[in-house]
């Protein structure tokens, strides 16, 4: 065998080392390693992180199951950041109480290995693989939803997510054999010869149910406010941010290397649910009075958004995915530092509990009120850049009612993230406000360049034309 | 040349930290670090120029055009795009150093100037902000970037005008400034849309490019209303400068400006900002010169008839800053009107060259009247020439250095401003008799009335003060020394070897006919001024008497103010605004917003029941919705 194979798995290999780090220091050490389990896990990932943006390594291995290209590399580089933020943001929280104190290497690892799963999601190049990738990524998820089993949310939180993945993965794996039936492989160049008939597309529906699980599309998104708001913020985070960000890289992927020849089915498809997604998404965002649940519903929508720019099939539509995605990511982690940082020492997560929050904390309102002008798009917060970008990608493919829709709904998205302003700085404070909420130097951190992001990643454009300088269409392979 | 990205940098860090770091600085160590800053910058500048005109020099007989560094910041199409940059040529290069030298002395006297005001730390973040929109402005690479600084000039222009904000009056100027040049700016925007729709660039360099044959190829055969599209756009482009540079009638906004601090007036409403729309023009000026020589031949129109009628005003007003104000826009007209004269190449383009001369020596003067008006309103607490005279013995200091500023701006040899105005009349002269004698009327007017300036404060009769009059302290001094070496000593720069219409350089002498003509108009003015005003006498009033109407209309200021009043107040909102107004609260807001937001709520009200928070439910939604993606799937 030829182990040079490994290294394409550069990224992969890395994660698995820091896991087995982590999970041996928790597993052997005393008290004394184990305070420096959450600096290790940061700065161990914060290197990987940092190994993917500068050495990345390209190629195919085992026959073809894997690829990695700059623009993989370039994802799974993103998903890294994502989770490196939710590690920098939950340590206040794992340390809030003893039970969780002794579990919090459990959090690490478990997230690691989440993770991996999604990254090997991202790199598959042929149907077992994605599908052994995603079990990976989704059944540790539950554990963390369930992180505080002894809370009841939260333990149902972990149940509904195990109950609705197990279905989503049964719908898929029915898919891709109907897939496999038509095509007689699994390999996403044997099967990019694939034109539409019934078979074919049954399958491919019921494939897409499966990520559109994890995506949170409708009709497949009524799990997400339930577990969104009974899981822990950390999981939350992680949920809204790096798990849906894979699912819909993958989506993109396969749309444009598998199932390119039933474009014309796909398009009017996604056309219909992007629409959907992000019109319910925001009709329920509006009465929300939990604040995880609320961003819960905001994701939903955000989703909508980012089927928006996957749906045009075209070098443009890719690059302005990947930016949304890099945006979407610094705006609502940014977004959870905030909320975490105040549900771990108040234990409010109900947006009435923001009244008058400008008065008592001035800088994390300030940061939040960033974070939501970001995910509502308002210049020249690099969320405007981000739906500008996709708008344009989806003007340019001609798509202008659901343009036009989406141009709607972002005045409604406005409504309601203004109604979290409107509670932060303008409402009269409660009679017994949060008070002085002291983030710790991690989660500080965490917001500080998650704000510094949102500010300057749209204005400086180095970053989309890096992007878009990588990004390939449809019919070329990955 | 790269350096020069610093020249930019350090004013854009100064206001950073300064409006960041809340109240924690002291008031001398805010005016250290604006003070030094600024003064680093000056030296950049001042390097930049002896680097650009004398070690780099002209190459192939003109100075090049250098971007030492330069980004794409957005692109629109694979042709259109918008980049940021810095772009070094003659005129921008001469810019930098009056910006960053004026800047630099007003940073210093503000140090004495504003002692002990609340919130000097905001004001030095704001003179930074601006010292940094304004030298953006000047080393723009494309039109875009330009209309991007030119509006953060006025956003702290507006700042600094409204900085005694609890003052009715300041913040009345300031929105007015602010909406007066933003309605220009309109104009400004729609003529770049317009250009750049044309000629698909935003870069300057390109506009210019071969005697701006890129705006007359993409431009013929298209014509509106007898004027041709390049003619619509320059002269769109031109109000924005006309807003900015307060031509008539969009000058009303400049007189009242001087509610702001007198060092801000000094450095944004009579150094810098307001010739922005001078710069804009000479920035554009191939253009204007072969594609739009109507509209060049407009500007020079304007600009004499402002300079005429500010000249007039000027003389009646009795509160010193206005004065200067009006004295200002008549001086920016001059410019104007020197450009519109001016030809094109060699020592035809007279008119460009000594437009930014003037430009050049007007910043130093004026800014020495100003800061030496700020000494005189500082020591008797009035801005009022009834409540001053007999000065000069209380301000010796100020005195002299006042008089040197009143000398050059008559035009008096061997003084800067002697040069730059015989250069303007010499233009003049040979293109257009009739701008000639407006302004040769004007030189003449502006002695006069800067004479009078001038013995009202410091002879006149003797007042008594509640405290006696003060000399300023050092740091007001110094920079009223510095200004007064510049005033004496820019004149006898050989300037048309380095700034002409084409680059090239060529040697401009005096014209002695002409400049003995308006020598001689300003000693009359300065004459009959000491004749009325040096000892107190009632001849200023009887003159008065026997003008009339038209004496009391130049008081009023010829009434613009009334007619924009009517104009705005009457006329928009009776007929524009309410109509509006009413289809925006009962159609827009009524039917539309208030309508998409109830049915918003009545849906999002009736679809809660989805969310049930069983998971049997949504797992059956999940495989029913599956299901009937799929059968829809199959008969698409």
């Amino acid at each position: 065998m030829d182990f040079s194979n490994f290294l394409k798995l550069n990224q992969e290999a890395g994660l698995v080392a820091v896991l087995l780090v982590l999970l041996i220091c928790d597993m052997f050490g005393g008290e004394g390693p184990k305070r420096w389990l959450r600096p290790t896990a940061c700065t161990l990932f914060a290197v990987l992180t940092a190994i993917g943006f500068f050495l990345p390594a390209t190629g195919e291995a085992f026959g073809g199951m894997y690829v990695s290209t700059p623009m993989t590399v370039l994802m799974k580089s993103l998903l890294n950041l994502g989770t490196l933020f939710v590690f920098l943001q939950s340590g206040q929280w794992l340390r809030s109480d003893a039970a969780l104190r002794l579990r919090e290497g459990e959090f690490y690892v478990i997230t690691l290995a989440t993770l991996l799963g999604c990254c090997v999601m991202i790199s598959a190049a042929n149907f077992m693989m994605l599908y052994i990738a995603v079990e990976l990524a989704s059944l540790p998820v539950a554990c963390l939803a369930a992180f505080n089993k002894y809370k009841e949310e939260s333990a149902e939180a972990g149940a509904k997510y195990i109950l609705i993945s197990a279905l989503s993965s049964g719908i898929m794996m029915f898919g891709l054999s109907y897939l496999y039936g038509a095509m007689g492989t699994l390999y996403f160049d044997g099967m990019a010869s694939m034109t539409a008939n019934a078979v074919t597309v049954i399958g491919f529906v019921f494939f897409f149910a499966g990520l559109g699980f994890k995506l949170s599309l409708v009709p497949f998104h009524l799990w997400v406010a339930d577990v969104y708001q009974g899981a822990p913020t950390g999981a939350t985070a992680y949920l809204s941010v790096v798990s849906k960000a894979a699912a819909g890289f993958v989506l993109m992927f396969t749309l444009y290397h598998v199932f390119g020849g039933m474009e014309a089915v796909w398009h009017t498809l996604l056309r219909w649910i992007a629409a959907a997604t992000i019109v319910v998404g925001n009709l329920f965002a509006i009465r929300q009075q939990n604040i995880k649940r609320f961003f819960a519903f905001s994701s939903i929508s955000q989703a909508g958004y980012l089927l928006l720019g996957i749906m045009c099939g075209t070098a443009q539509g890719m690059a302005s995915t990947v930016f949304y995605v890099l945006v979407y990511l610094f705006s609502n982690l940014a977004a959870f530092g905030v909320v975490a940082a105040v549900e771990n020492q108040s234990g409010r997560t109900d947006i009435a509990g923001y009244n008058g929050f400008f008065k008592t904390n001035p800088g994390l309102a300030a940061i939040m009120m960033l974070a939501v002008f970001s995910l509502a798009g308002i210049p020249p917060l690099a969320g405007f850049f981000s739906k500008f970008f996709i708008f344009s990608a989806a003007a340019a493919k001609g798509e202008y009612v659901l343009l036009f829709v989406a141009l709607a709904n972002t005045v409604v998205s406005l409504y309601y993230y203004l109604l979290i302003v409107k509670a932060m700085f303008v409402n009269p404070a409660e009679e017994q406000p949060i008070g002085r909420i002291r983030p710790d130097g991690y989660n500080r951190l965490s917001l500080i360049v998650c704000t510094v992001a949102i500010v300057l990643i749209g204005i400086f454009s180095y970053f989309y034309e890096y992007i878009d300088s990588i990004s390939t269409g449809m019919k070329q392979l990955n | 040349m790269a350096f020069t990205l610093f020249i930019l940098l350090i004013p854009l860090c100064v206001f950073l930290l300064l409006a960041l770091s809340g109240k924690r600085l002291s008031a001398g160590v805010t005016g250290v670090i604006g003070t030094l800053g600024m003064a680093v910058v000056a030296g950049l500048s001042c390097f930049s120029a002896y680097r650009y005109f004398f070690v780099i020099g002209q190459s192939g007989g003109n100075f090049p055009a250098l971007v030492p560094f330069s980004f794409e910041w957005l692109r629109f199409t694979d042709t259109l795009s918008i980049d940021l940059g810095i772009l070094l040529d003659p005129i921008s290069v001469m810019m930098l150093t009056v910006i960053s030298t004026v800047s630099l002395t007003v940073h210093l006297y503000s140090v004495g100037y504003m002692r002990g005001e609340q919130g000097f730390q905001r004001y030095c973040a704001f003179l930074s902000l601006f010292t940094f929109s304004m030298l953006g402005l000047v080393m723009a690479t494309n039109i875009f970037q330009m209309y991007v600084f030119w509006e953060l000039v006025g956003l702290s222009s507006y700042l600094l005008i409204g900085f005694y904000y609890t003052k009715p009056a300041a913040v009345a100027a300031s929105k007015k400034a602010f909406i007066v040049t933003r309605f220009a700016d309109l104009g400004f925007l729609i003529g770049i849309l317009l250009l750049s729709y044309c000629t698909g660039t935003f870069d300057f360099g390109e506009l210019t490019a071969n005697n701006g044959l890129l705006v007359i190829g993409s431009t013929t055969g298209m014509a509106f209303l007898g004027l041709s599209a390049a003619s619509w756009a320059l002269a769109l482009i031109f109000i924005g400068g006309a807003g900015k540079s307060a031509m008539f009638p969009l000058h009303v906004w400049l007189p009242d400006a001087m509610e702001g601090p007198t060092p801000v007036s000094a450095l944004i409403h009579a150094a810098t900002m307001v010739v922005a729309g001078v710069f804009l023009v000479a920035r554009m000026f191939p253009v204007y010169y072969f594609a739009a020589h109507d509209v060049l031949m407009l500007i020079g129109y304007v600009g004499a008839f402002t300079a005429l009628f500010a000249a007039v005003v000027a003389v009646t007003q009795t509160d010193i800053k206005r004065v200067l104000a009006y004295s200002t826009i008549s001086q920016i007209a001059y410019m104007m009107t020197a450009l519109g004269v001016s030809g094109f190449s060699g020592p035809d383009g007279l008119g460009y060259t000594s437009s930014m001369f003037h430009l050049f020596t007007h910043a130093f003067f004026k800014a020495l009247l100003f800061l030496g008006a700020g000494a005189v309103i500082r020591a008797v607490h009035s801005n009022e020439m009834s409540r001053m005279g007999g000065l000069r013995k209380h301000l010796p200091v100020t005195h002299v250095a006042f008089l040197v500023a009143c000398l050059a701006i008559a035009g008096i040899p061997p003084l800067s401003g002697f040069f730059s105005k015989d250069q303007i009349l010499d233009a003049a002269f040979h293109h257009d008799k009739v701008l000639f004698v407006a302004l040769w009327l004007v030189a003449g007017l502006t002695a006069f009335y800067m004479f009078r300036l001038y013995y009202n404060i410091f002879w006149g009769k003797e007042r008594t003060y509640e405290h006696k009059p003060r000399e300023a302290s050092w740091t007001m001094l110094v920079p009223l020394g510095i200004l007064v070496v510049l005033t004496a000593v820019t004149g006898f720069f050989p300037f048309s070897k380095f700034i002409s219409s084409d680059d090239m350089g060529y040697a401009a002498g005096i014209n002695r006919g002409v400049a003995a003509s308006g020598v001689a108009v300003a000693l009359i003015g300065i004459l009959a001024a000491r004749m009325l005003y040096r000892k107190e006498n009632d001849r200023p009033a009887q003159l008065a008497a026997r003008m009339g109407g038209f004496y009391r209309a130049a008081v009023e200021k010829f009434y613009i103010d009334e007619v924009w009043m009517f104009v705005t107040k009457k006329v928009i909102i009776n007929c524009v605004a309410r109509p509006l107004a009413w289809f925006d609260r009962h159609v827009i807001d009524g039917v539309l917003v208030d309508g998409t937001g109830r049915l918003t709520e009545k849906i999002a009200g009736s679809i809660k029941g989805m969310q049930s928070g069983q998971v049997q439910y949504y797992a059956l939604v999940f495989i029913a919705g599956a299901l009937a993606v799929a059968v829809w799937a199959i008969y698409i």
